[in-house]
């Protein structure tokens, strides 16, 4: 007995002796104001391609790209509905002969002004396979942009030609576009990061891939970067900004973090200003909004509703000939009950989806997919009228991304509902999943997302779902589809156009090639220094929006 | 004699720094998974950006010949571009003064914490101080790094303020909490290491002739049975320098600390093979080193331990 009561207090001194070796304090410091002028640090992550608006296609490095490059137009931060920028006029009359007039002395950072061969050699440049930009697709509904890639069974080469045919310089102010088939959305289009210009300075760098310039890169946009680290991107208010959407701070750090966490915990200890994601385990029990509250009762936190929508895709028939019935997806579309799922896994901050576009985007019509109202005792009938899925679905989930919850609680339903087996498969990571997809290995469903890279119902559609569309990791072909897509595309007026993707749209729920799942919202917390922050429907920080305390 | 010795084993580290990269390499070449398959998001990346990608780091080539121009490049002191297009030396160059300062205050916690709580344990064996040793160190041991990781930062960090709650910076004092929490396995070891030794030394005869030869039992204690008890923490401690540098991945990462830990973690999801071939082949330089090292303070504080 003595042996155990000696044994307790030594455990208690041992707490204390552990309190009293990490007893010698640091006082952590908040975020430097320096000589009155106004700055914040946000969240930022290393940036997986060079700074160029061609190639950059992730968050890391589109974050910052979203603050300094101005392009013909730029998406409202609110509704992401497209605003003329440096562009004063787009027009066309047949969606296929564009003319594209620029505001006169839009300046770039270094002073120099934007002309049209700054959008043009740009595009060109980024469109031109030798340069490998991840980015070119994005030109390829220009005439012209074939004859600058390789032949399909060639994958070095150097096309003879450099520039293409479609884009055509007419005065310093003034360019058309040619479209190889009617566009009714480029203007919407010219938005993305992608068709930003580039000044004069970038097509003088002469580094591979223009590495150089690409450090701290010169574009037209509110803010410039002054400083490229490892662990920092300084973004500092452009002397020289000539557009309407300016910033309200001097300036933004964007500190490198390699976890989710250790930046919401430096959120909640005032270390960091703002933070865009908010790790899932804070999600529940809606732990962050107890963590990021003032003193006062005012919340540091906020929600936005975003353009990214979550899928869950069926292999196609010939990967795994069990699931060919469309009997059977719409099955285990229907057993699927998105919304117990949406507010005990994600505590409502995703919501359960009901067709294949975001809300958040012109042209959404909400409840096409009908297949995904919860219908266990319709599910079920319709599955056993099939006949069944041969042995057990597997459902595909990349292990890196925190999707094991809602993946597992899918496939009980699925089983519950049906009586079907099924098990979460993870891939150690995304881009074992990504590889698998390509290499059409996977058998069963597996997880693919959405963000929209421009904000029209034509970005959910075509580059997932028309035949041989880059995304299209199902295979899915349906001629009905494609041509509903075409006479959309080929439509002048913005109504006649979403009607048509509209009916594609339904077309996904009579065959069923993937089933939507969840609508994603983006959450962010901010220090006790901001006041008010936005975001906006691309996730990004909208740094017009700040208000420091 | 040492000398000799010492050019030995440098010689003998050609061989097994070769084997080592030849290894490296060919674990990051067979990592399942094309590296450009997940640089494109959900959307398959443009045939000309995959052919320029393969060109431009060399993977288009067979695997020999990938190893071949590596090594040589290697010998100029260059290890390659990585997928960032920021040169390896660079990358490595500005993590590992931050890890091995990380280590270093590891280390230092592991000696003075350690070796004291172990020596006090062991000179009063079944007092209480002997108990709040054992209890206190087991419970370490029982305690996965990252609830450590998580919970100091929660308490010292956020709660009490005593501690930076995060060390993206990499100065020493932001570098005090994580490095107190890397060492703390490490600590725990070396406290119950040294107190086992040191008992059974105590108790060894030629600790009680020496008493009983007339010397003082401070004497006898300090140079005889102290010395012998270090030998073991000794080794212990240089292993687990090696160890710390390359095996701090999670608390770099609850710290956000920009180390060679969250580099080789995030060089494996790219599938970068340059970094992660770059970063593990210093740290097994650092290893051999830091193992010669403890092999010449091993002969000596026990002169019986010869080298020839």
């Amino acid at each position: 007995m003595r042996t155990h009561t000696r044994v307790i207090t030594a455990g208690i001194a041992a707490a204390l002796m552990l309190l009293g070796t990490t007893a010698c304090s640091s006082n952590p410091g908040g975020s430097p104001t320096t000589g009155g002028l106004t700055s914040i640090t946000v969240r930022g992550c290393t940036p997986q391609h060079p700074l160029l608006p061609v190639s950059t296609n992730e968050v890391c490095g589109g974050n910052v790209l979203d603050a300094t490059e101005a392009k013909l137009v730029h998406y409202n931060s609110d509704d992401a509905s497209p605003e003329l920028d440096v562009a004063s006029s787009i027009d066309t009359t047949d969606a296929i002969h564009w003319t594209v007039k620029l505001q006169q002395g839009y300046m770039f950072q270094d002073g120099t002004e934007v002309k049209a061969h700054n959008f043009v050699d740009a595009w060109n440049w980024g469109a031109y396979a030798p340069n490998g930009q991840v980015n070119a697709s994005f030109f390829e509904p220009i005439e012209g942009f074939d004859d600058l890639q390789c032949p399909a069974d060639q994958a070095d080469c150097t096309p003879a030609v450099t520039e293409m045919s479609g884009l055509k310089v007419i005065d310093d102010y003034t360019f058309t576009i040619t479209t190889t088939d009617p566009t009714s959305n480029l203007k919407v289009r010219l938005g993305y990061t992608a068709f930003a210009p580039q000044p004069d300075a970038f097509f003088a760098d002469t580094s591979d891939g223009k590495a150089d310039f690409a450090k701290t890169p010169i574009a037209a946009g509110p803010y410039q970067i002054t400083e490229h680290t490892d662990t920092q991107m300084v973004l500092q208010k452009n002397a020289n900004y000539s557009g309407k959407f300016t910033g309200a701070v001097d300036q933004v750090t964007f500190k490198i973090y390699n976890d989710l966490s250790a930046a919401y915990n430096d959120v909640v200890a005032n270390n960091l200003d703002i933070t865009d994601v908010i790790p899932s385990d804070q999600l529940v029990g809606d732990a962050w909004k107890n963590d990021l509250v003032n003193s006062d009762g005012t919340p540091r936190w906020g929600t936005k509703a975003t353009g990214v929508i979550q899928v869950v895709s069926f292999a196609n028939a010939k990967q795994d000939p069990g699931l060919t019935d469309v009997r059977i997806r719409e099955a285990i579309s229907m057993a699927v009950d998105r919304a117990q799922i949406a507010s005990t896994i994600f505590n409502n901050a995703r919501t359960p989806a009901t067709g294949w576009v975001s809300p958040a985007v012109d042209g959404y019509k909400a409840d096409q997919c009908t297949n995904c109202v919860f219908d266990p005792t319709k599910a079920k009938e319709l599955y056993d009228a099939a006949g069944g899925y041969p042995g057990t679905l597997s459902l595909w989930v990349n292990g890196d991304g925190g999707h094991d919850p809602w993946a597992t609680a899918m496939c009980n339903q699925i089983t519950n509902n049906l009586g079907l087996p099924c098990v979460v498969q993870d891939t150690p990571d995304f881009a074992t999943l990504r590889d698998k997809i390509q290499k059409r290995e996977l058998t069963g469903m597996f997880r693919t997302g959405w963000q929209m890279d421009y904000p029209s119902i034509e970005n959910f559609l075509a580059p997932i779902y028309a035949t041989g569309a880059s995304s299209n990791d199902t295979d899915y072909s349906n001629p009905q589809f494609d041509s509903l897509l075409k006479q959309a595309a080929a439509a002048t007026d913005d109504a006649t156009a979403n009607s048509l993707y509209q009916q594609a749209e339904a077309l996904l729920n009579v065959d069923m090639p993937t089933m939507p799942t969840f609508y994603q919202a983006s959450q962010f917390g901010f220090s006790t220094k901001v006041k008010s922050v936005k975001m906006t429907p691309f996730s990004t920080f909208d740094f017009g929006s700040v208000v420091l305390n | 004699m040492m000398g000799k010795y010492v050019v030995r084993r440098l010689l003998m580290m050609i061989p097994t720094f070769l084997g080592a990269t030849l290894l490296i390499y060919f674990l990051a070449y067979a990592m399942p998974g094309d590296p450009t398959a997940g640089r494109c998001g959900d959307r398959q990346c443009p045939p000309s950006y995959v052919a320029w990608f393969r060109a431009h780091y060399g993977l288009d080539k067979p695997f020999l010949e990938q190893y071949w121009m590596y090594i040589q490049n290697l010998f100029r002191g260059d290890l390659g571009v990585n997928y960032y297009q920021n040169t390896v030396v660079h990358e490595l160059a500005i993590r590992y003064p931050t890890t091995i300062k990380l280590a270093v205050i590891a280390v230092l916690c592991e000696i003075i914490i350690g070796m004291a709580a172990g020596i006090l344990a062991g000179i009063s064996k079944g007092k209480f101080i002997d108990s709040l040793v054992t209890v206190s160190t087991l419970v370490v041991i029982a305690i996965p790094v990252f609830v450590l990781g998580s919970l100091a930062q929660m308490v010292f960090g956020i709660k009490l303020k005593w501690f930076a709650v995060t060390a993206g910076d990499g100065t020493w004092r932001q570098l005090l909490l994580p490095g107190l929490v890397l060492g703390s396995l490490y600590i725990a070891y070396v406290a119950r290491l040294t107190r086992t030794n040191l008992i059974e030394n105590l108790r060894a005869d030629y600790v009680r002739t020496a008493k009983a030869k007339g010397m003082s039992t401070t004497r006898a204690f300090g140079v005889h049975a102290l010395r012998n008890s270090l030998v073991p923490s000794i080794t212990y401690i240089g292993a687990s320098f090696g160890g710390m540098m390359g095996g701090a991945i999670v608390t770099e990462r609850i710290f956000n600390i920009n180390g060679i830990g969250g580099l080789i973690w995030r060089s494996i999801n790219q599938r970068d093979g340059t970094t992660l071939v770059g970063a593990v082949v210093v740290l097994v330089l650092i290893y051999m080193f830091m193992t010669l090292i403890v092999d010449i303070i091993y002969s000596w504080l026990d002169p019986r331990i010869s080298h020839e």
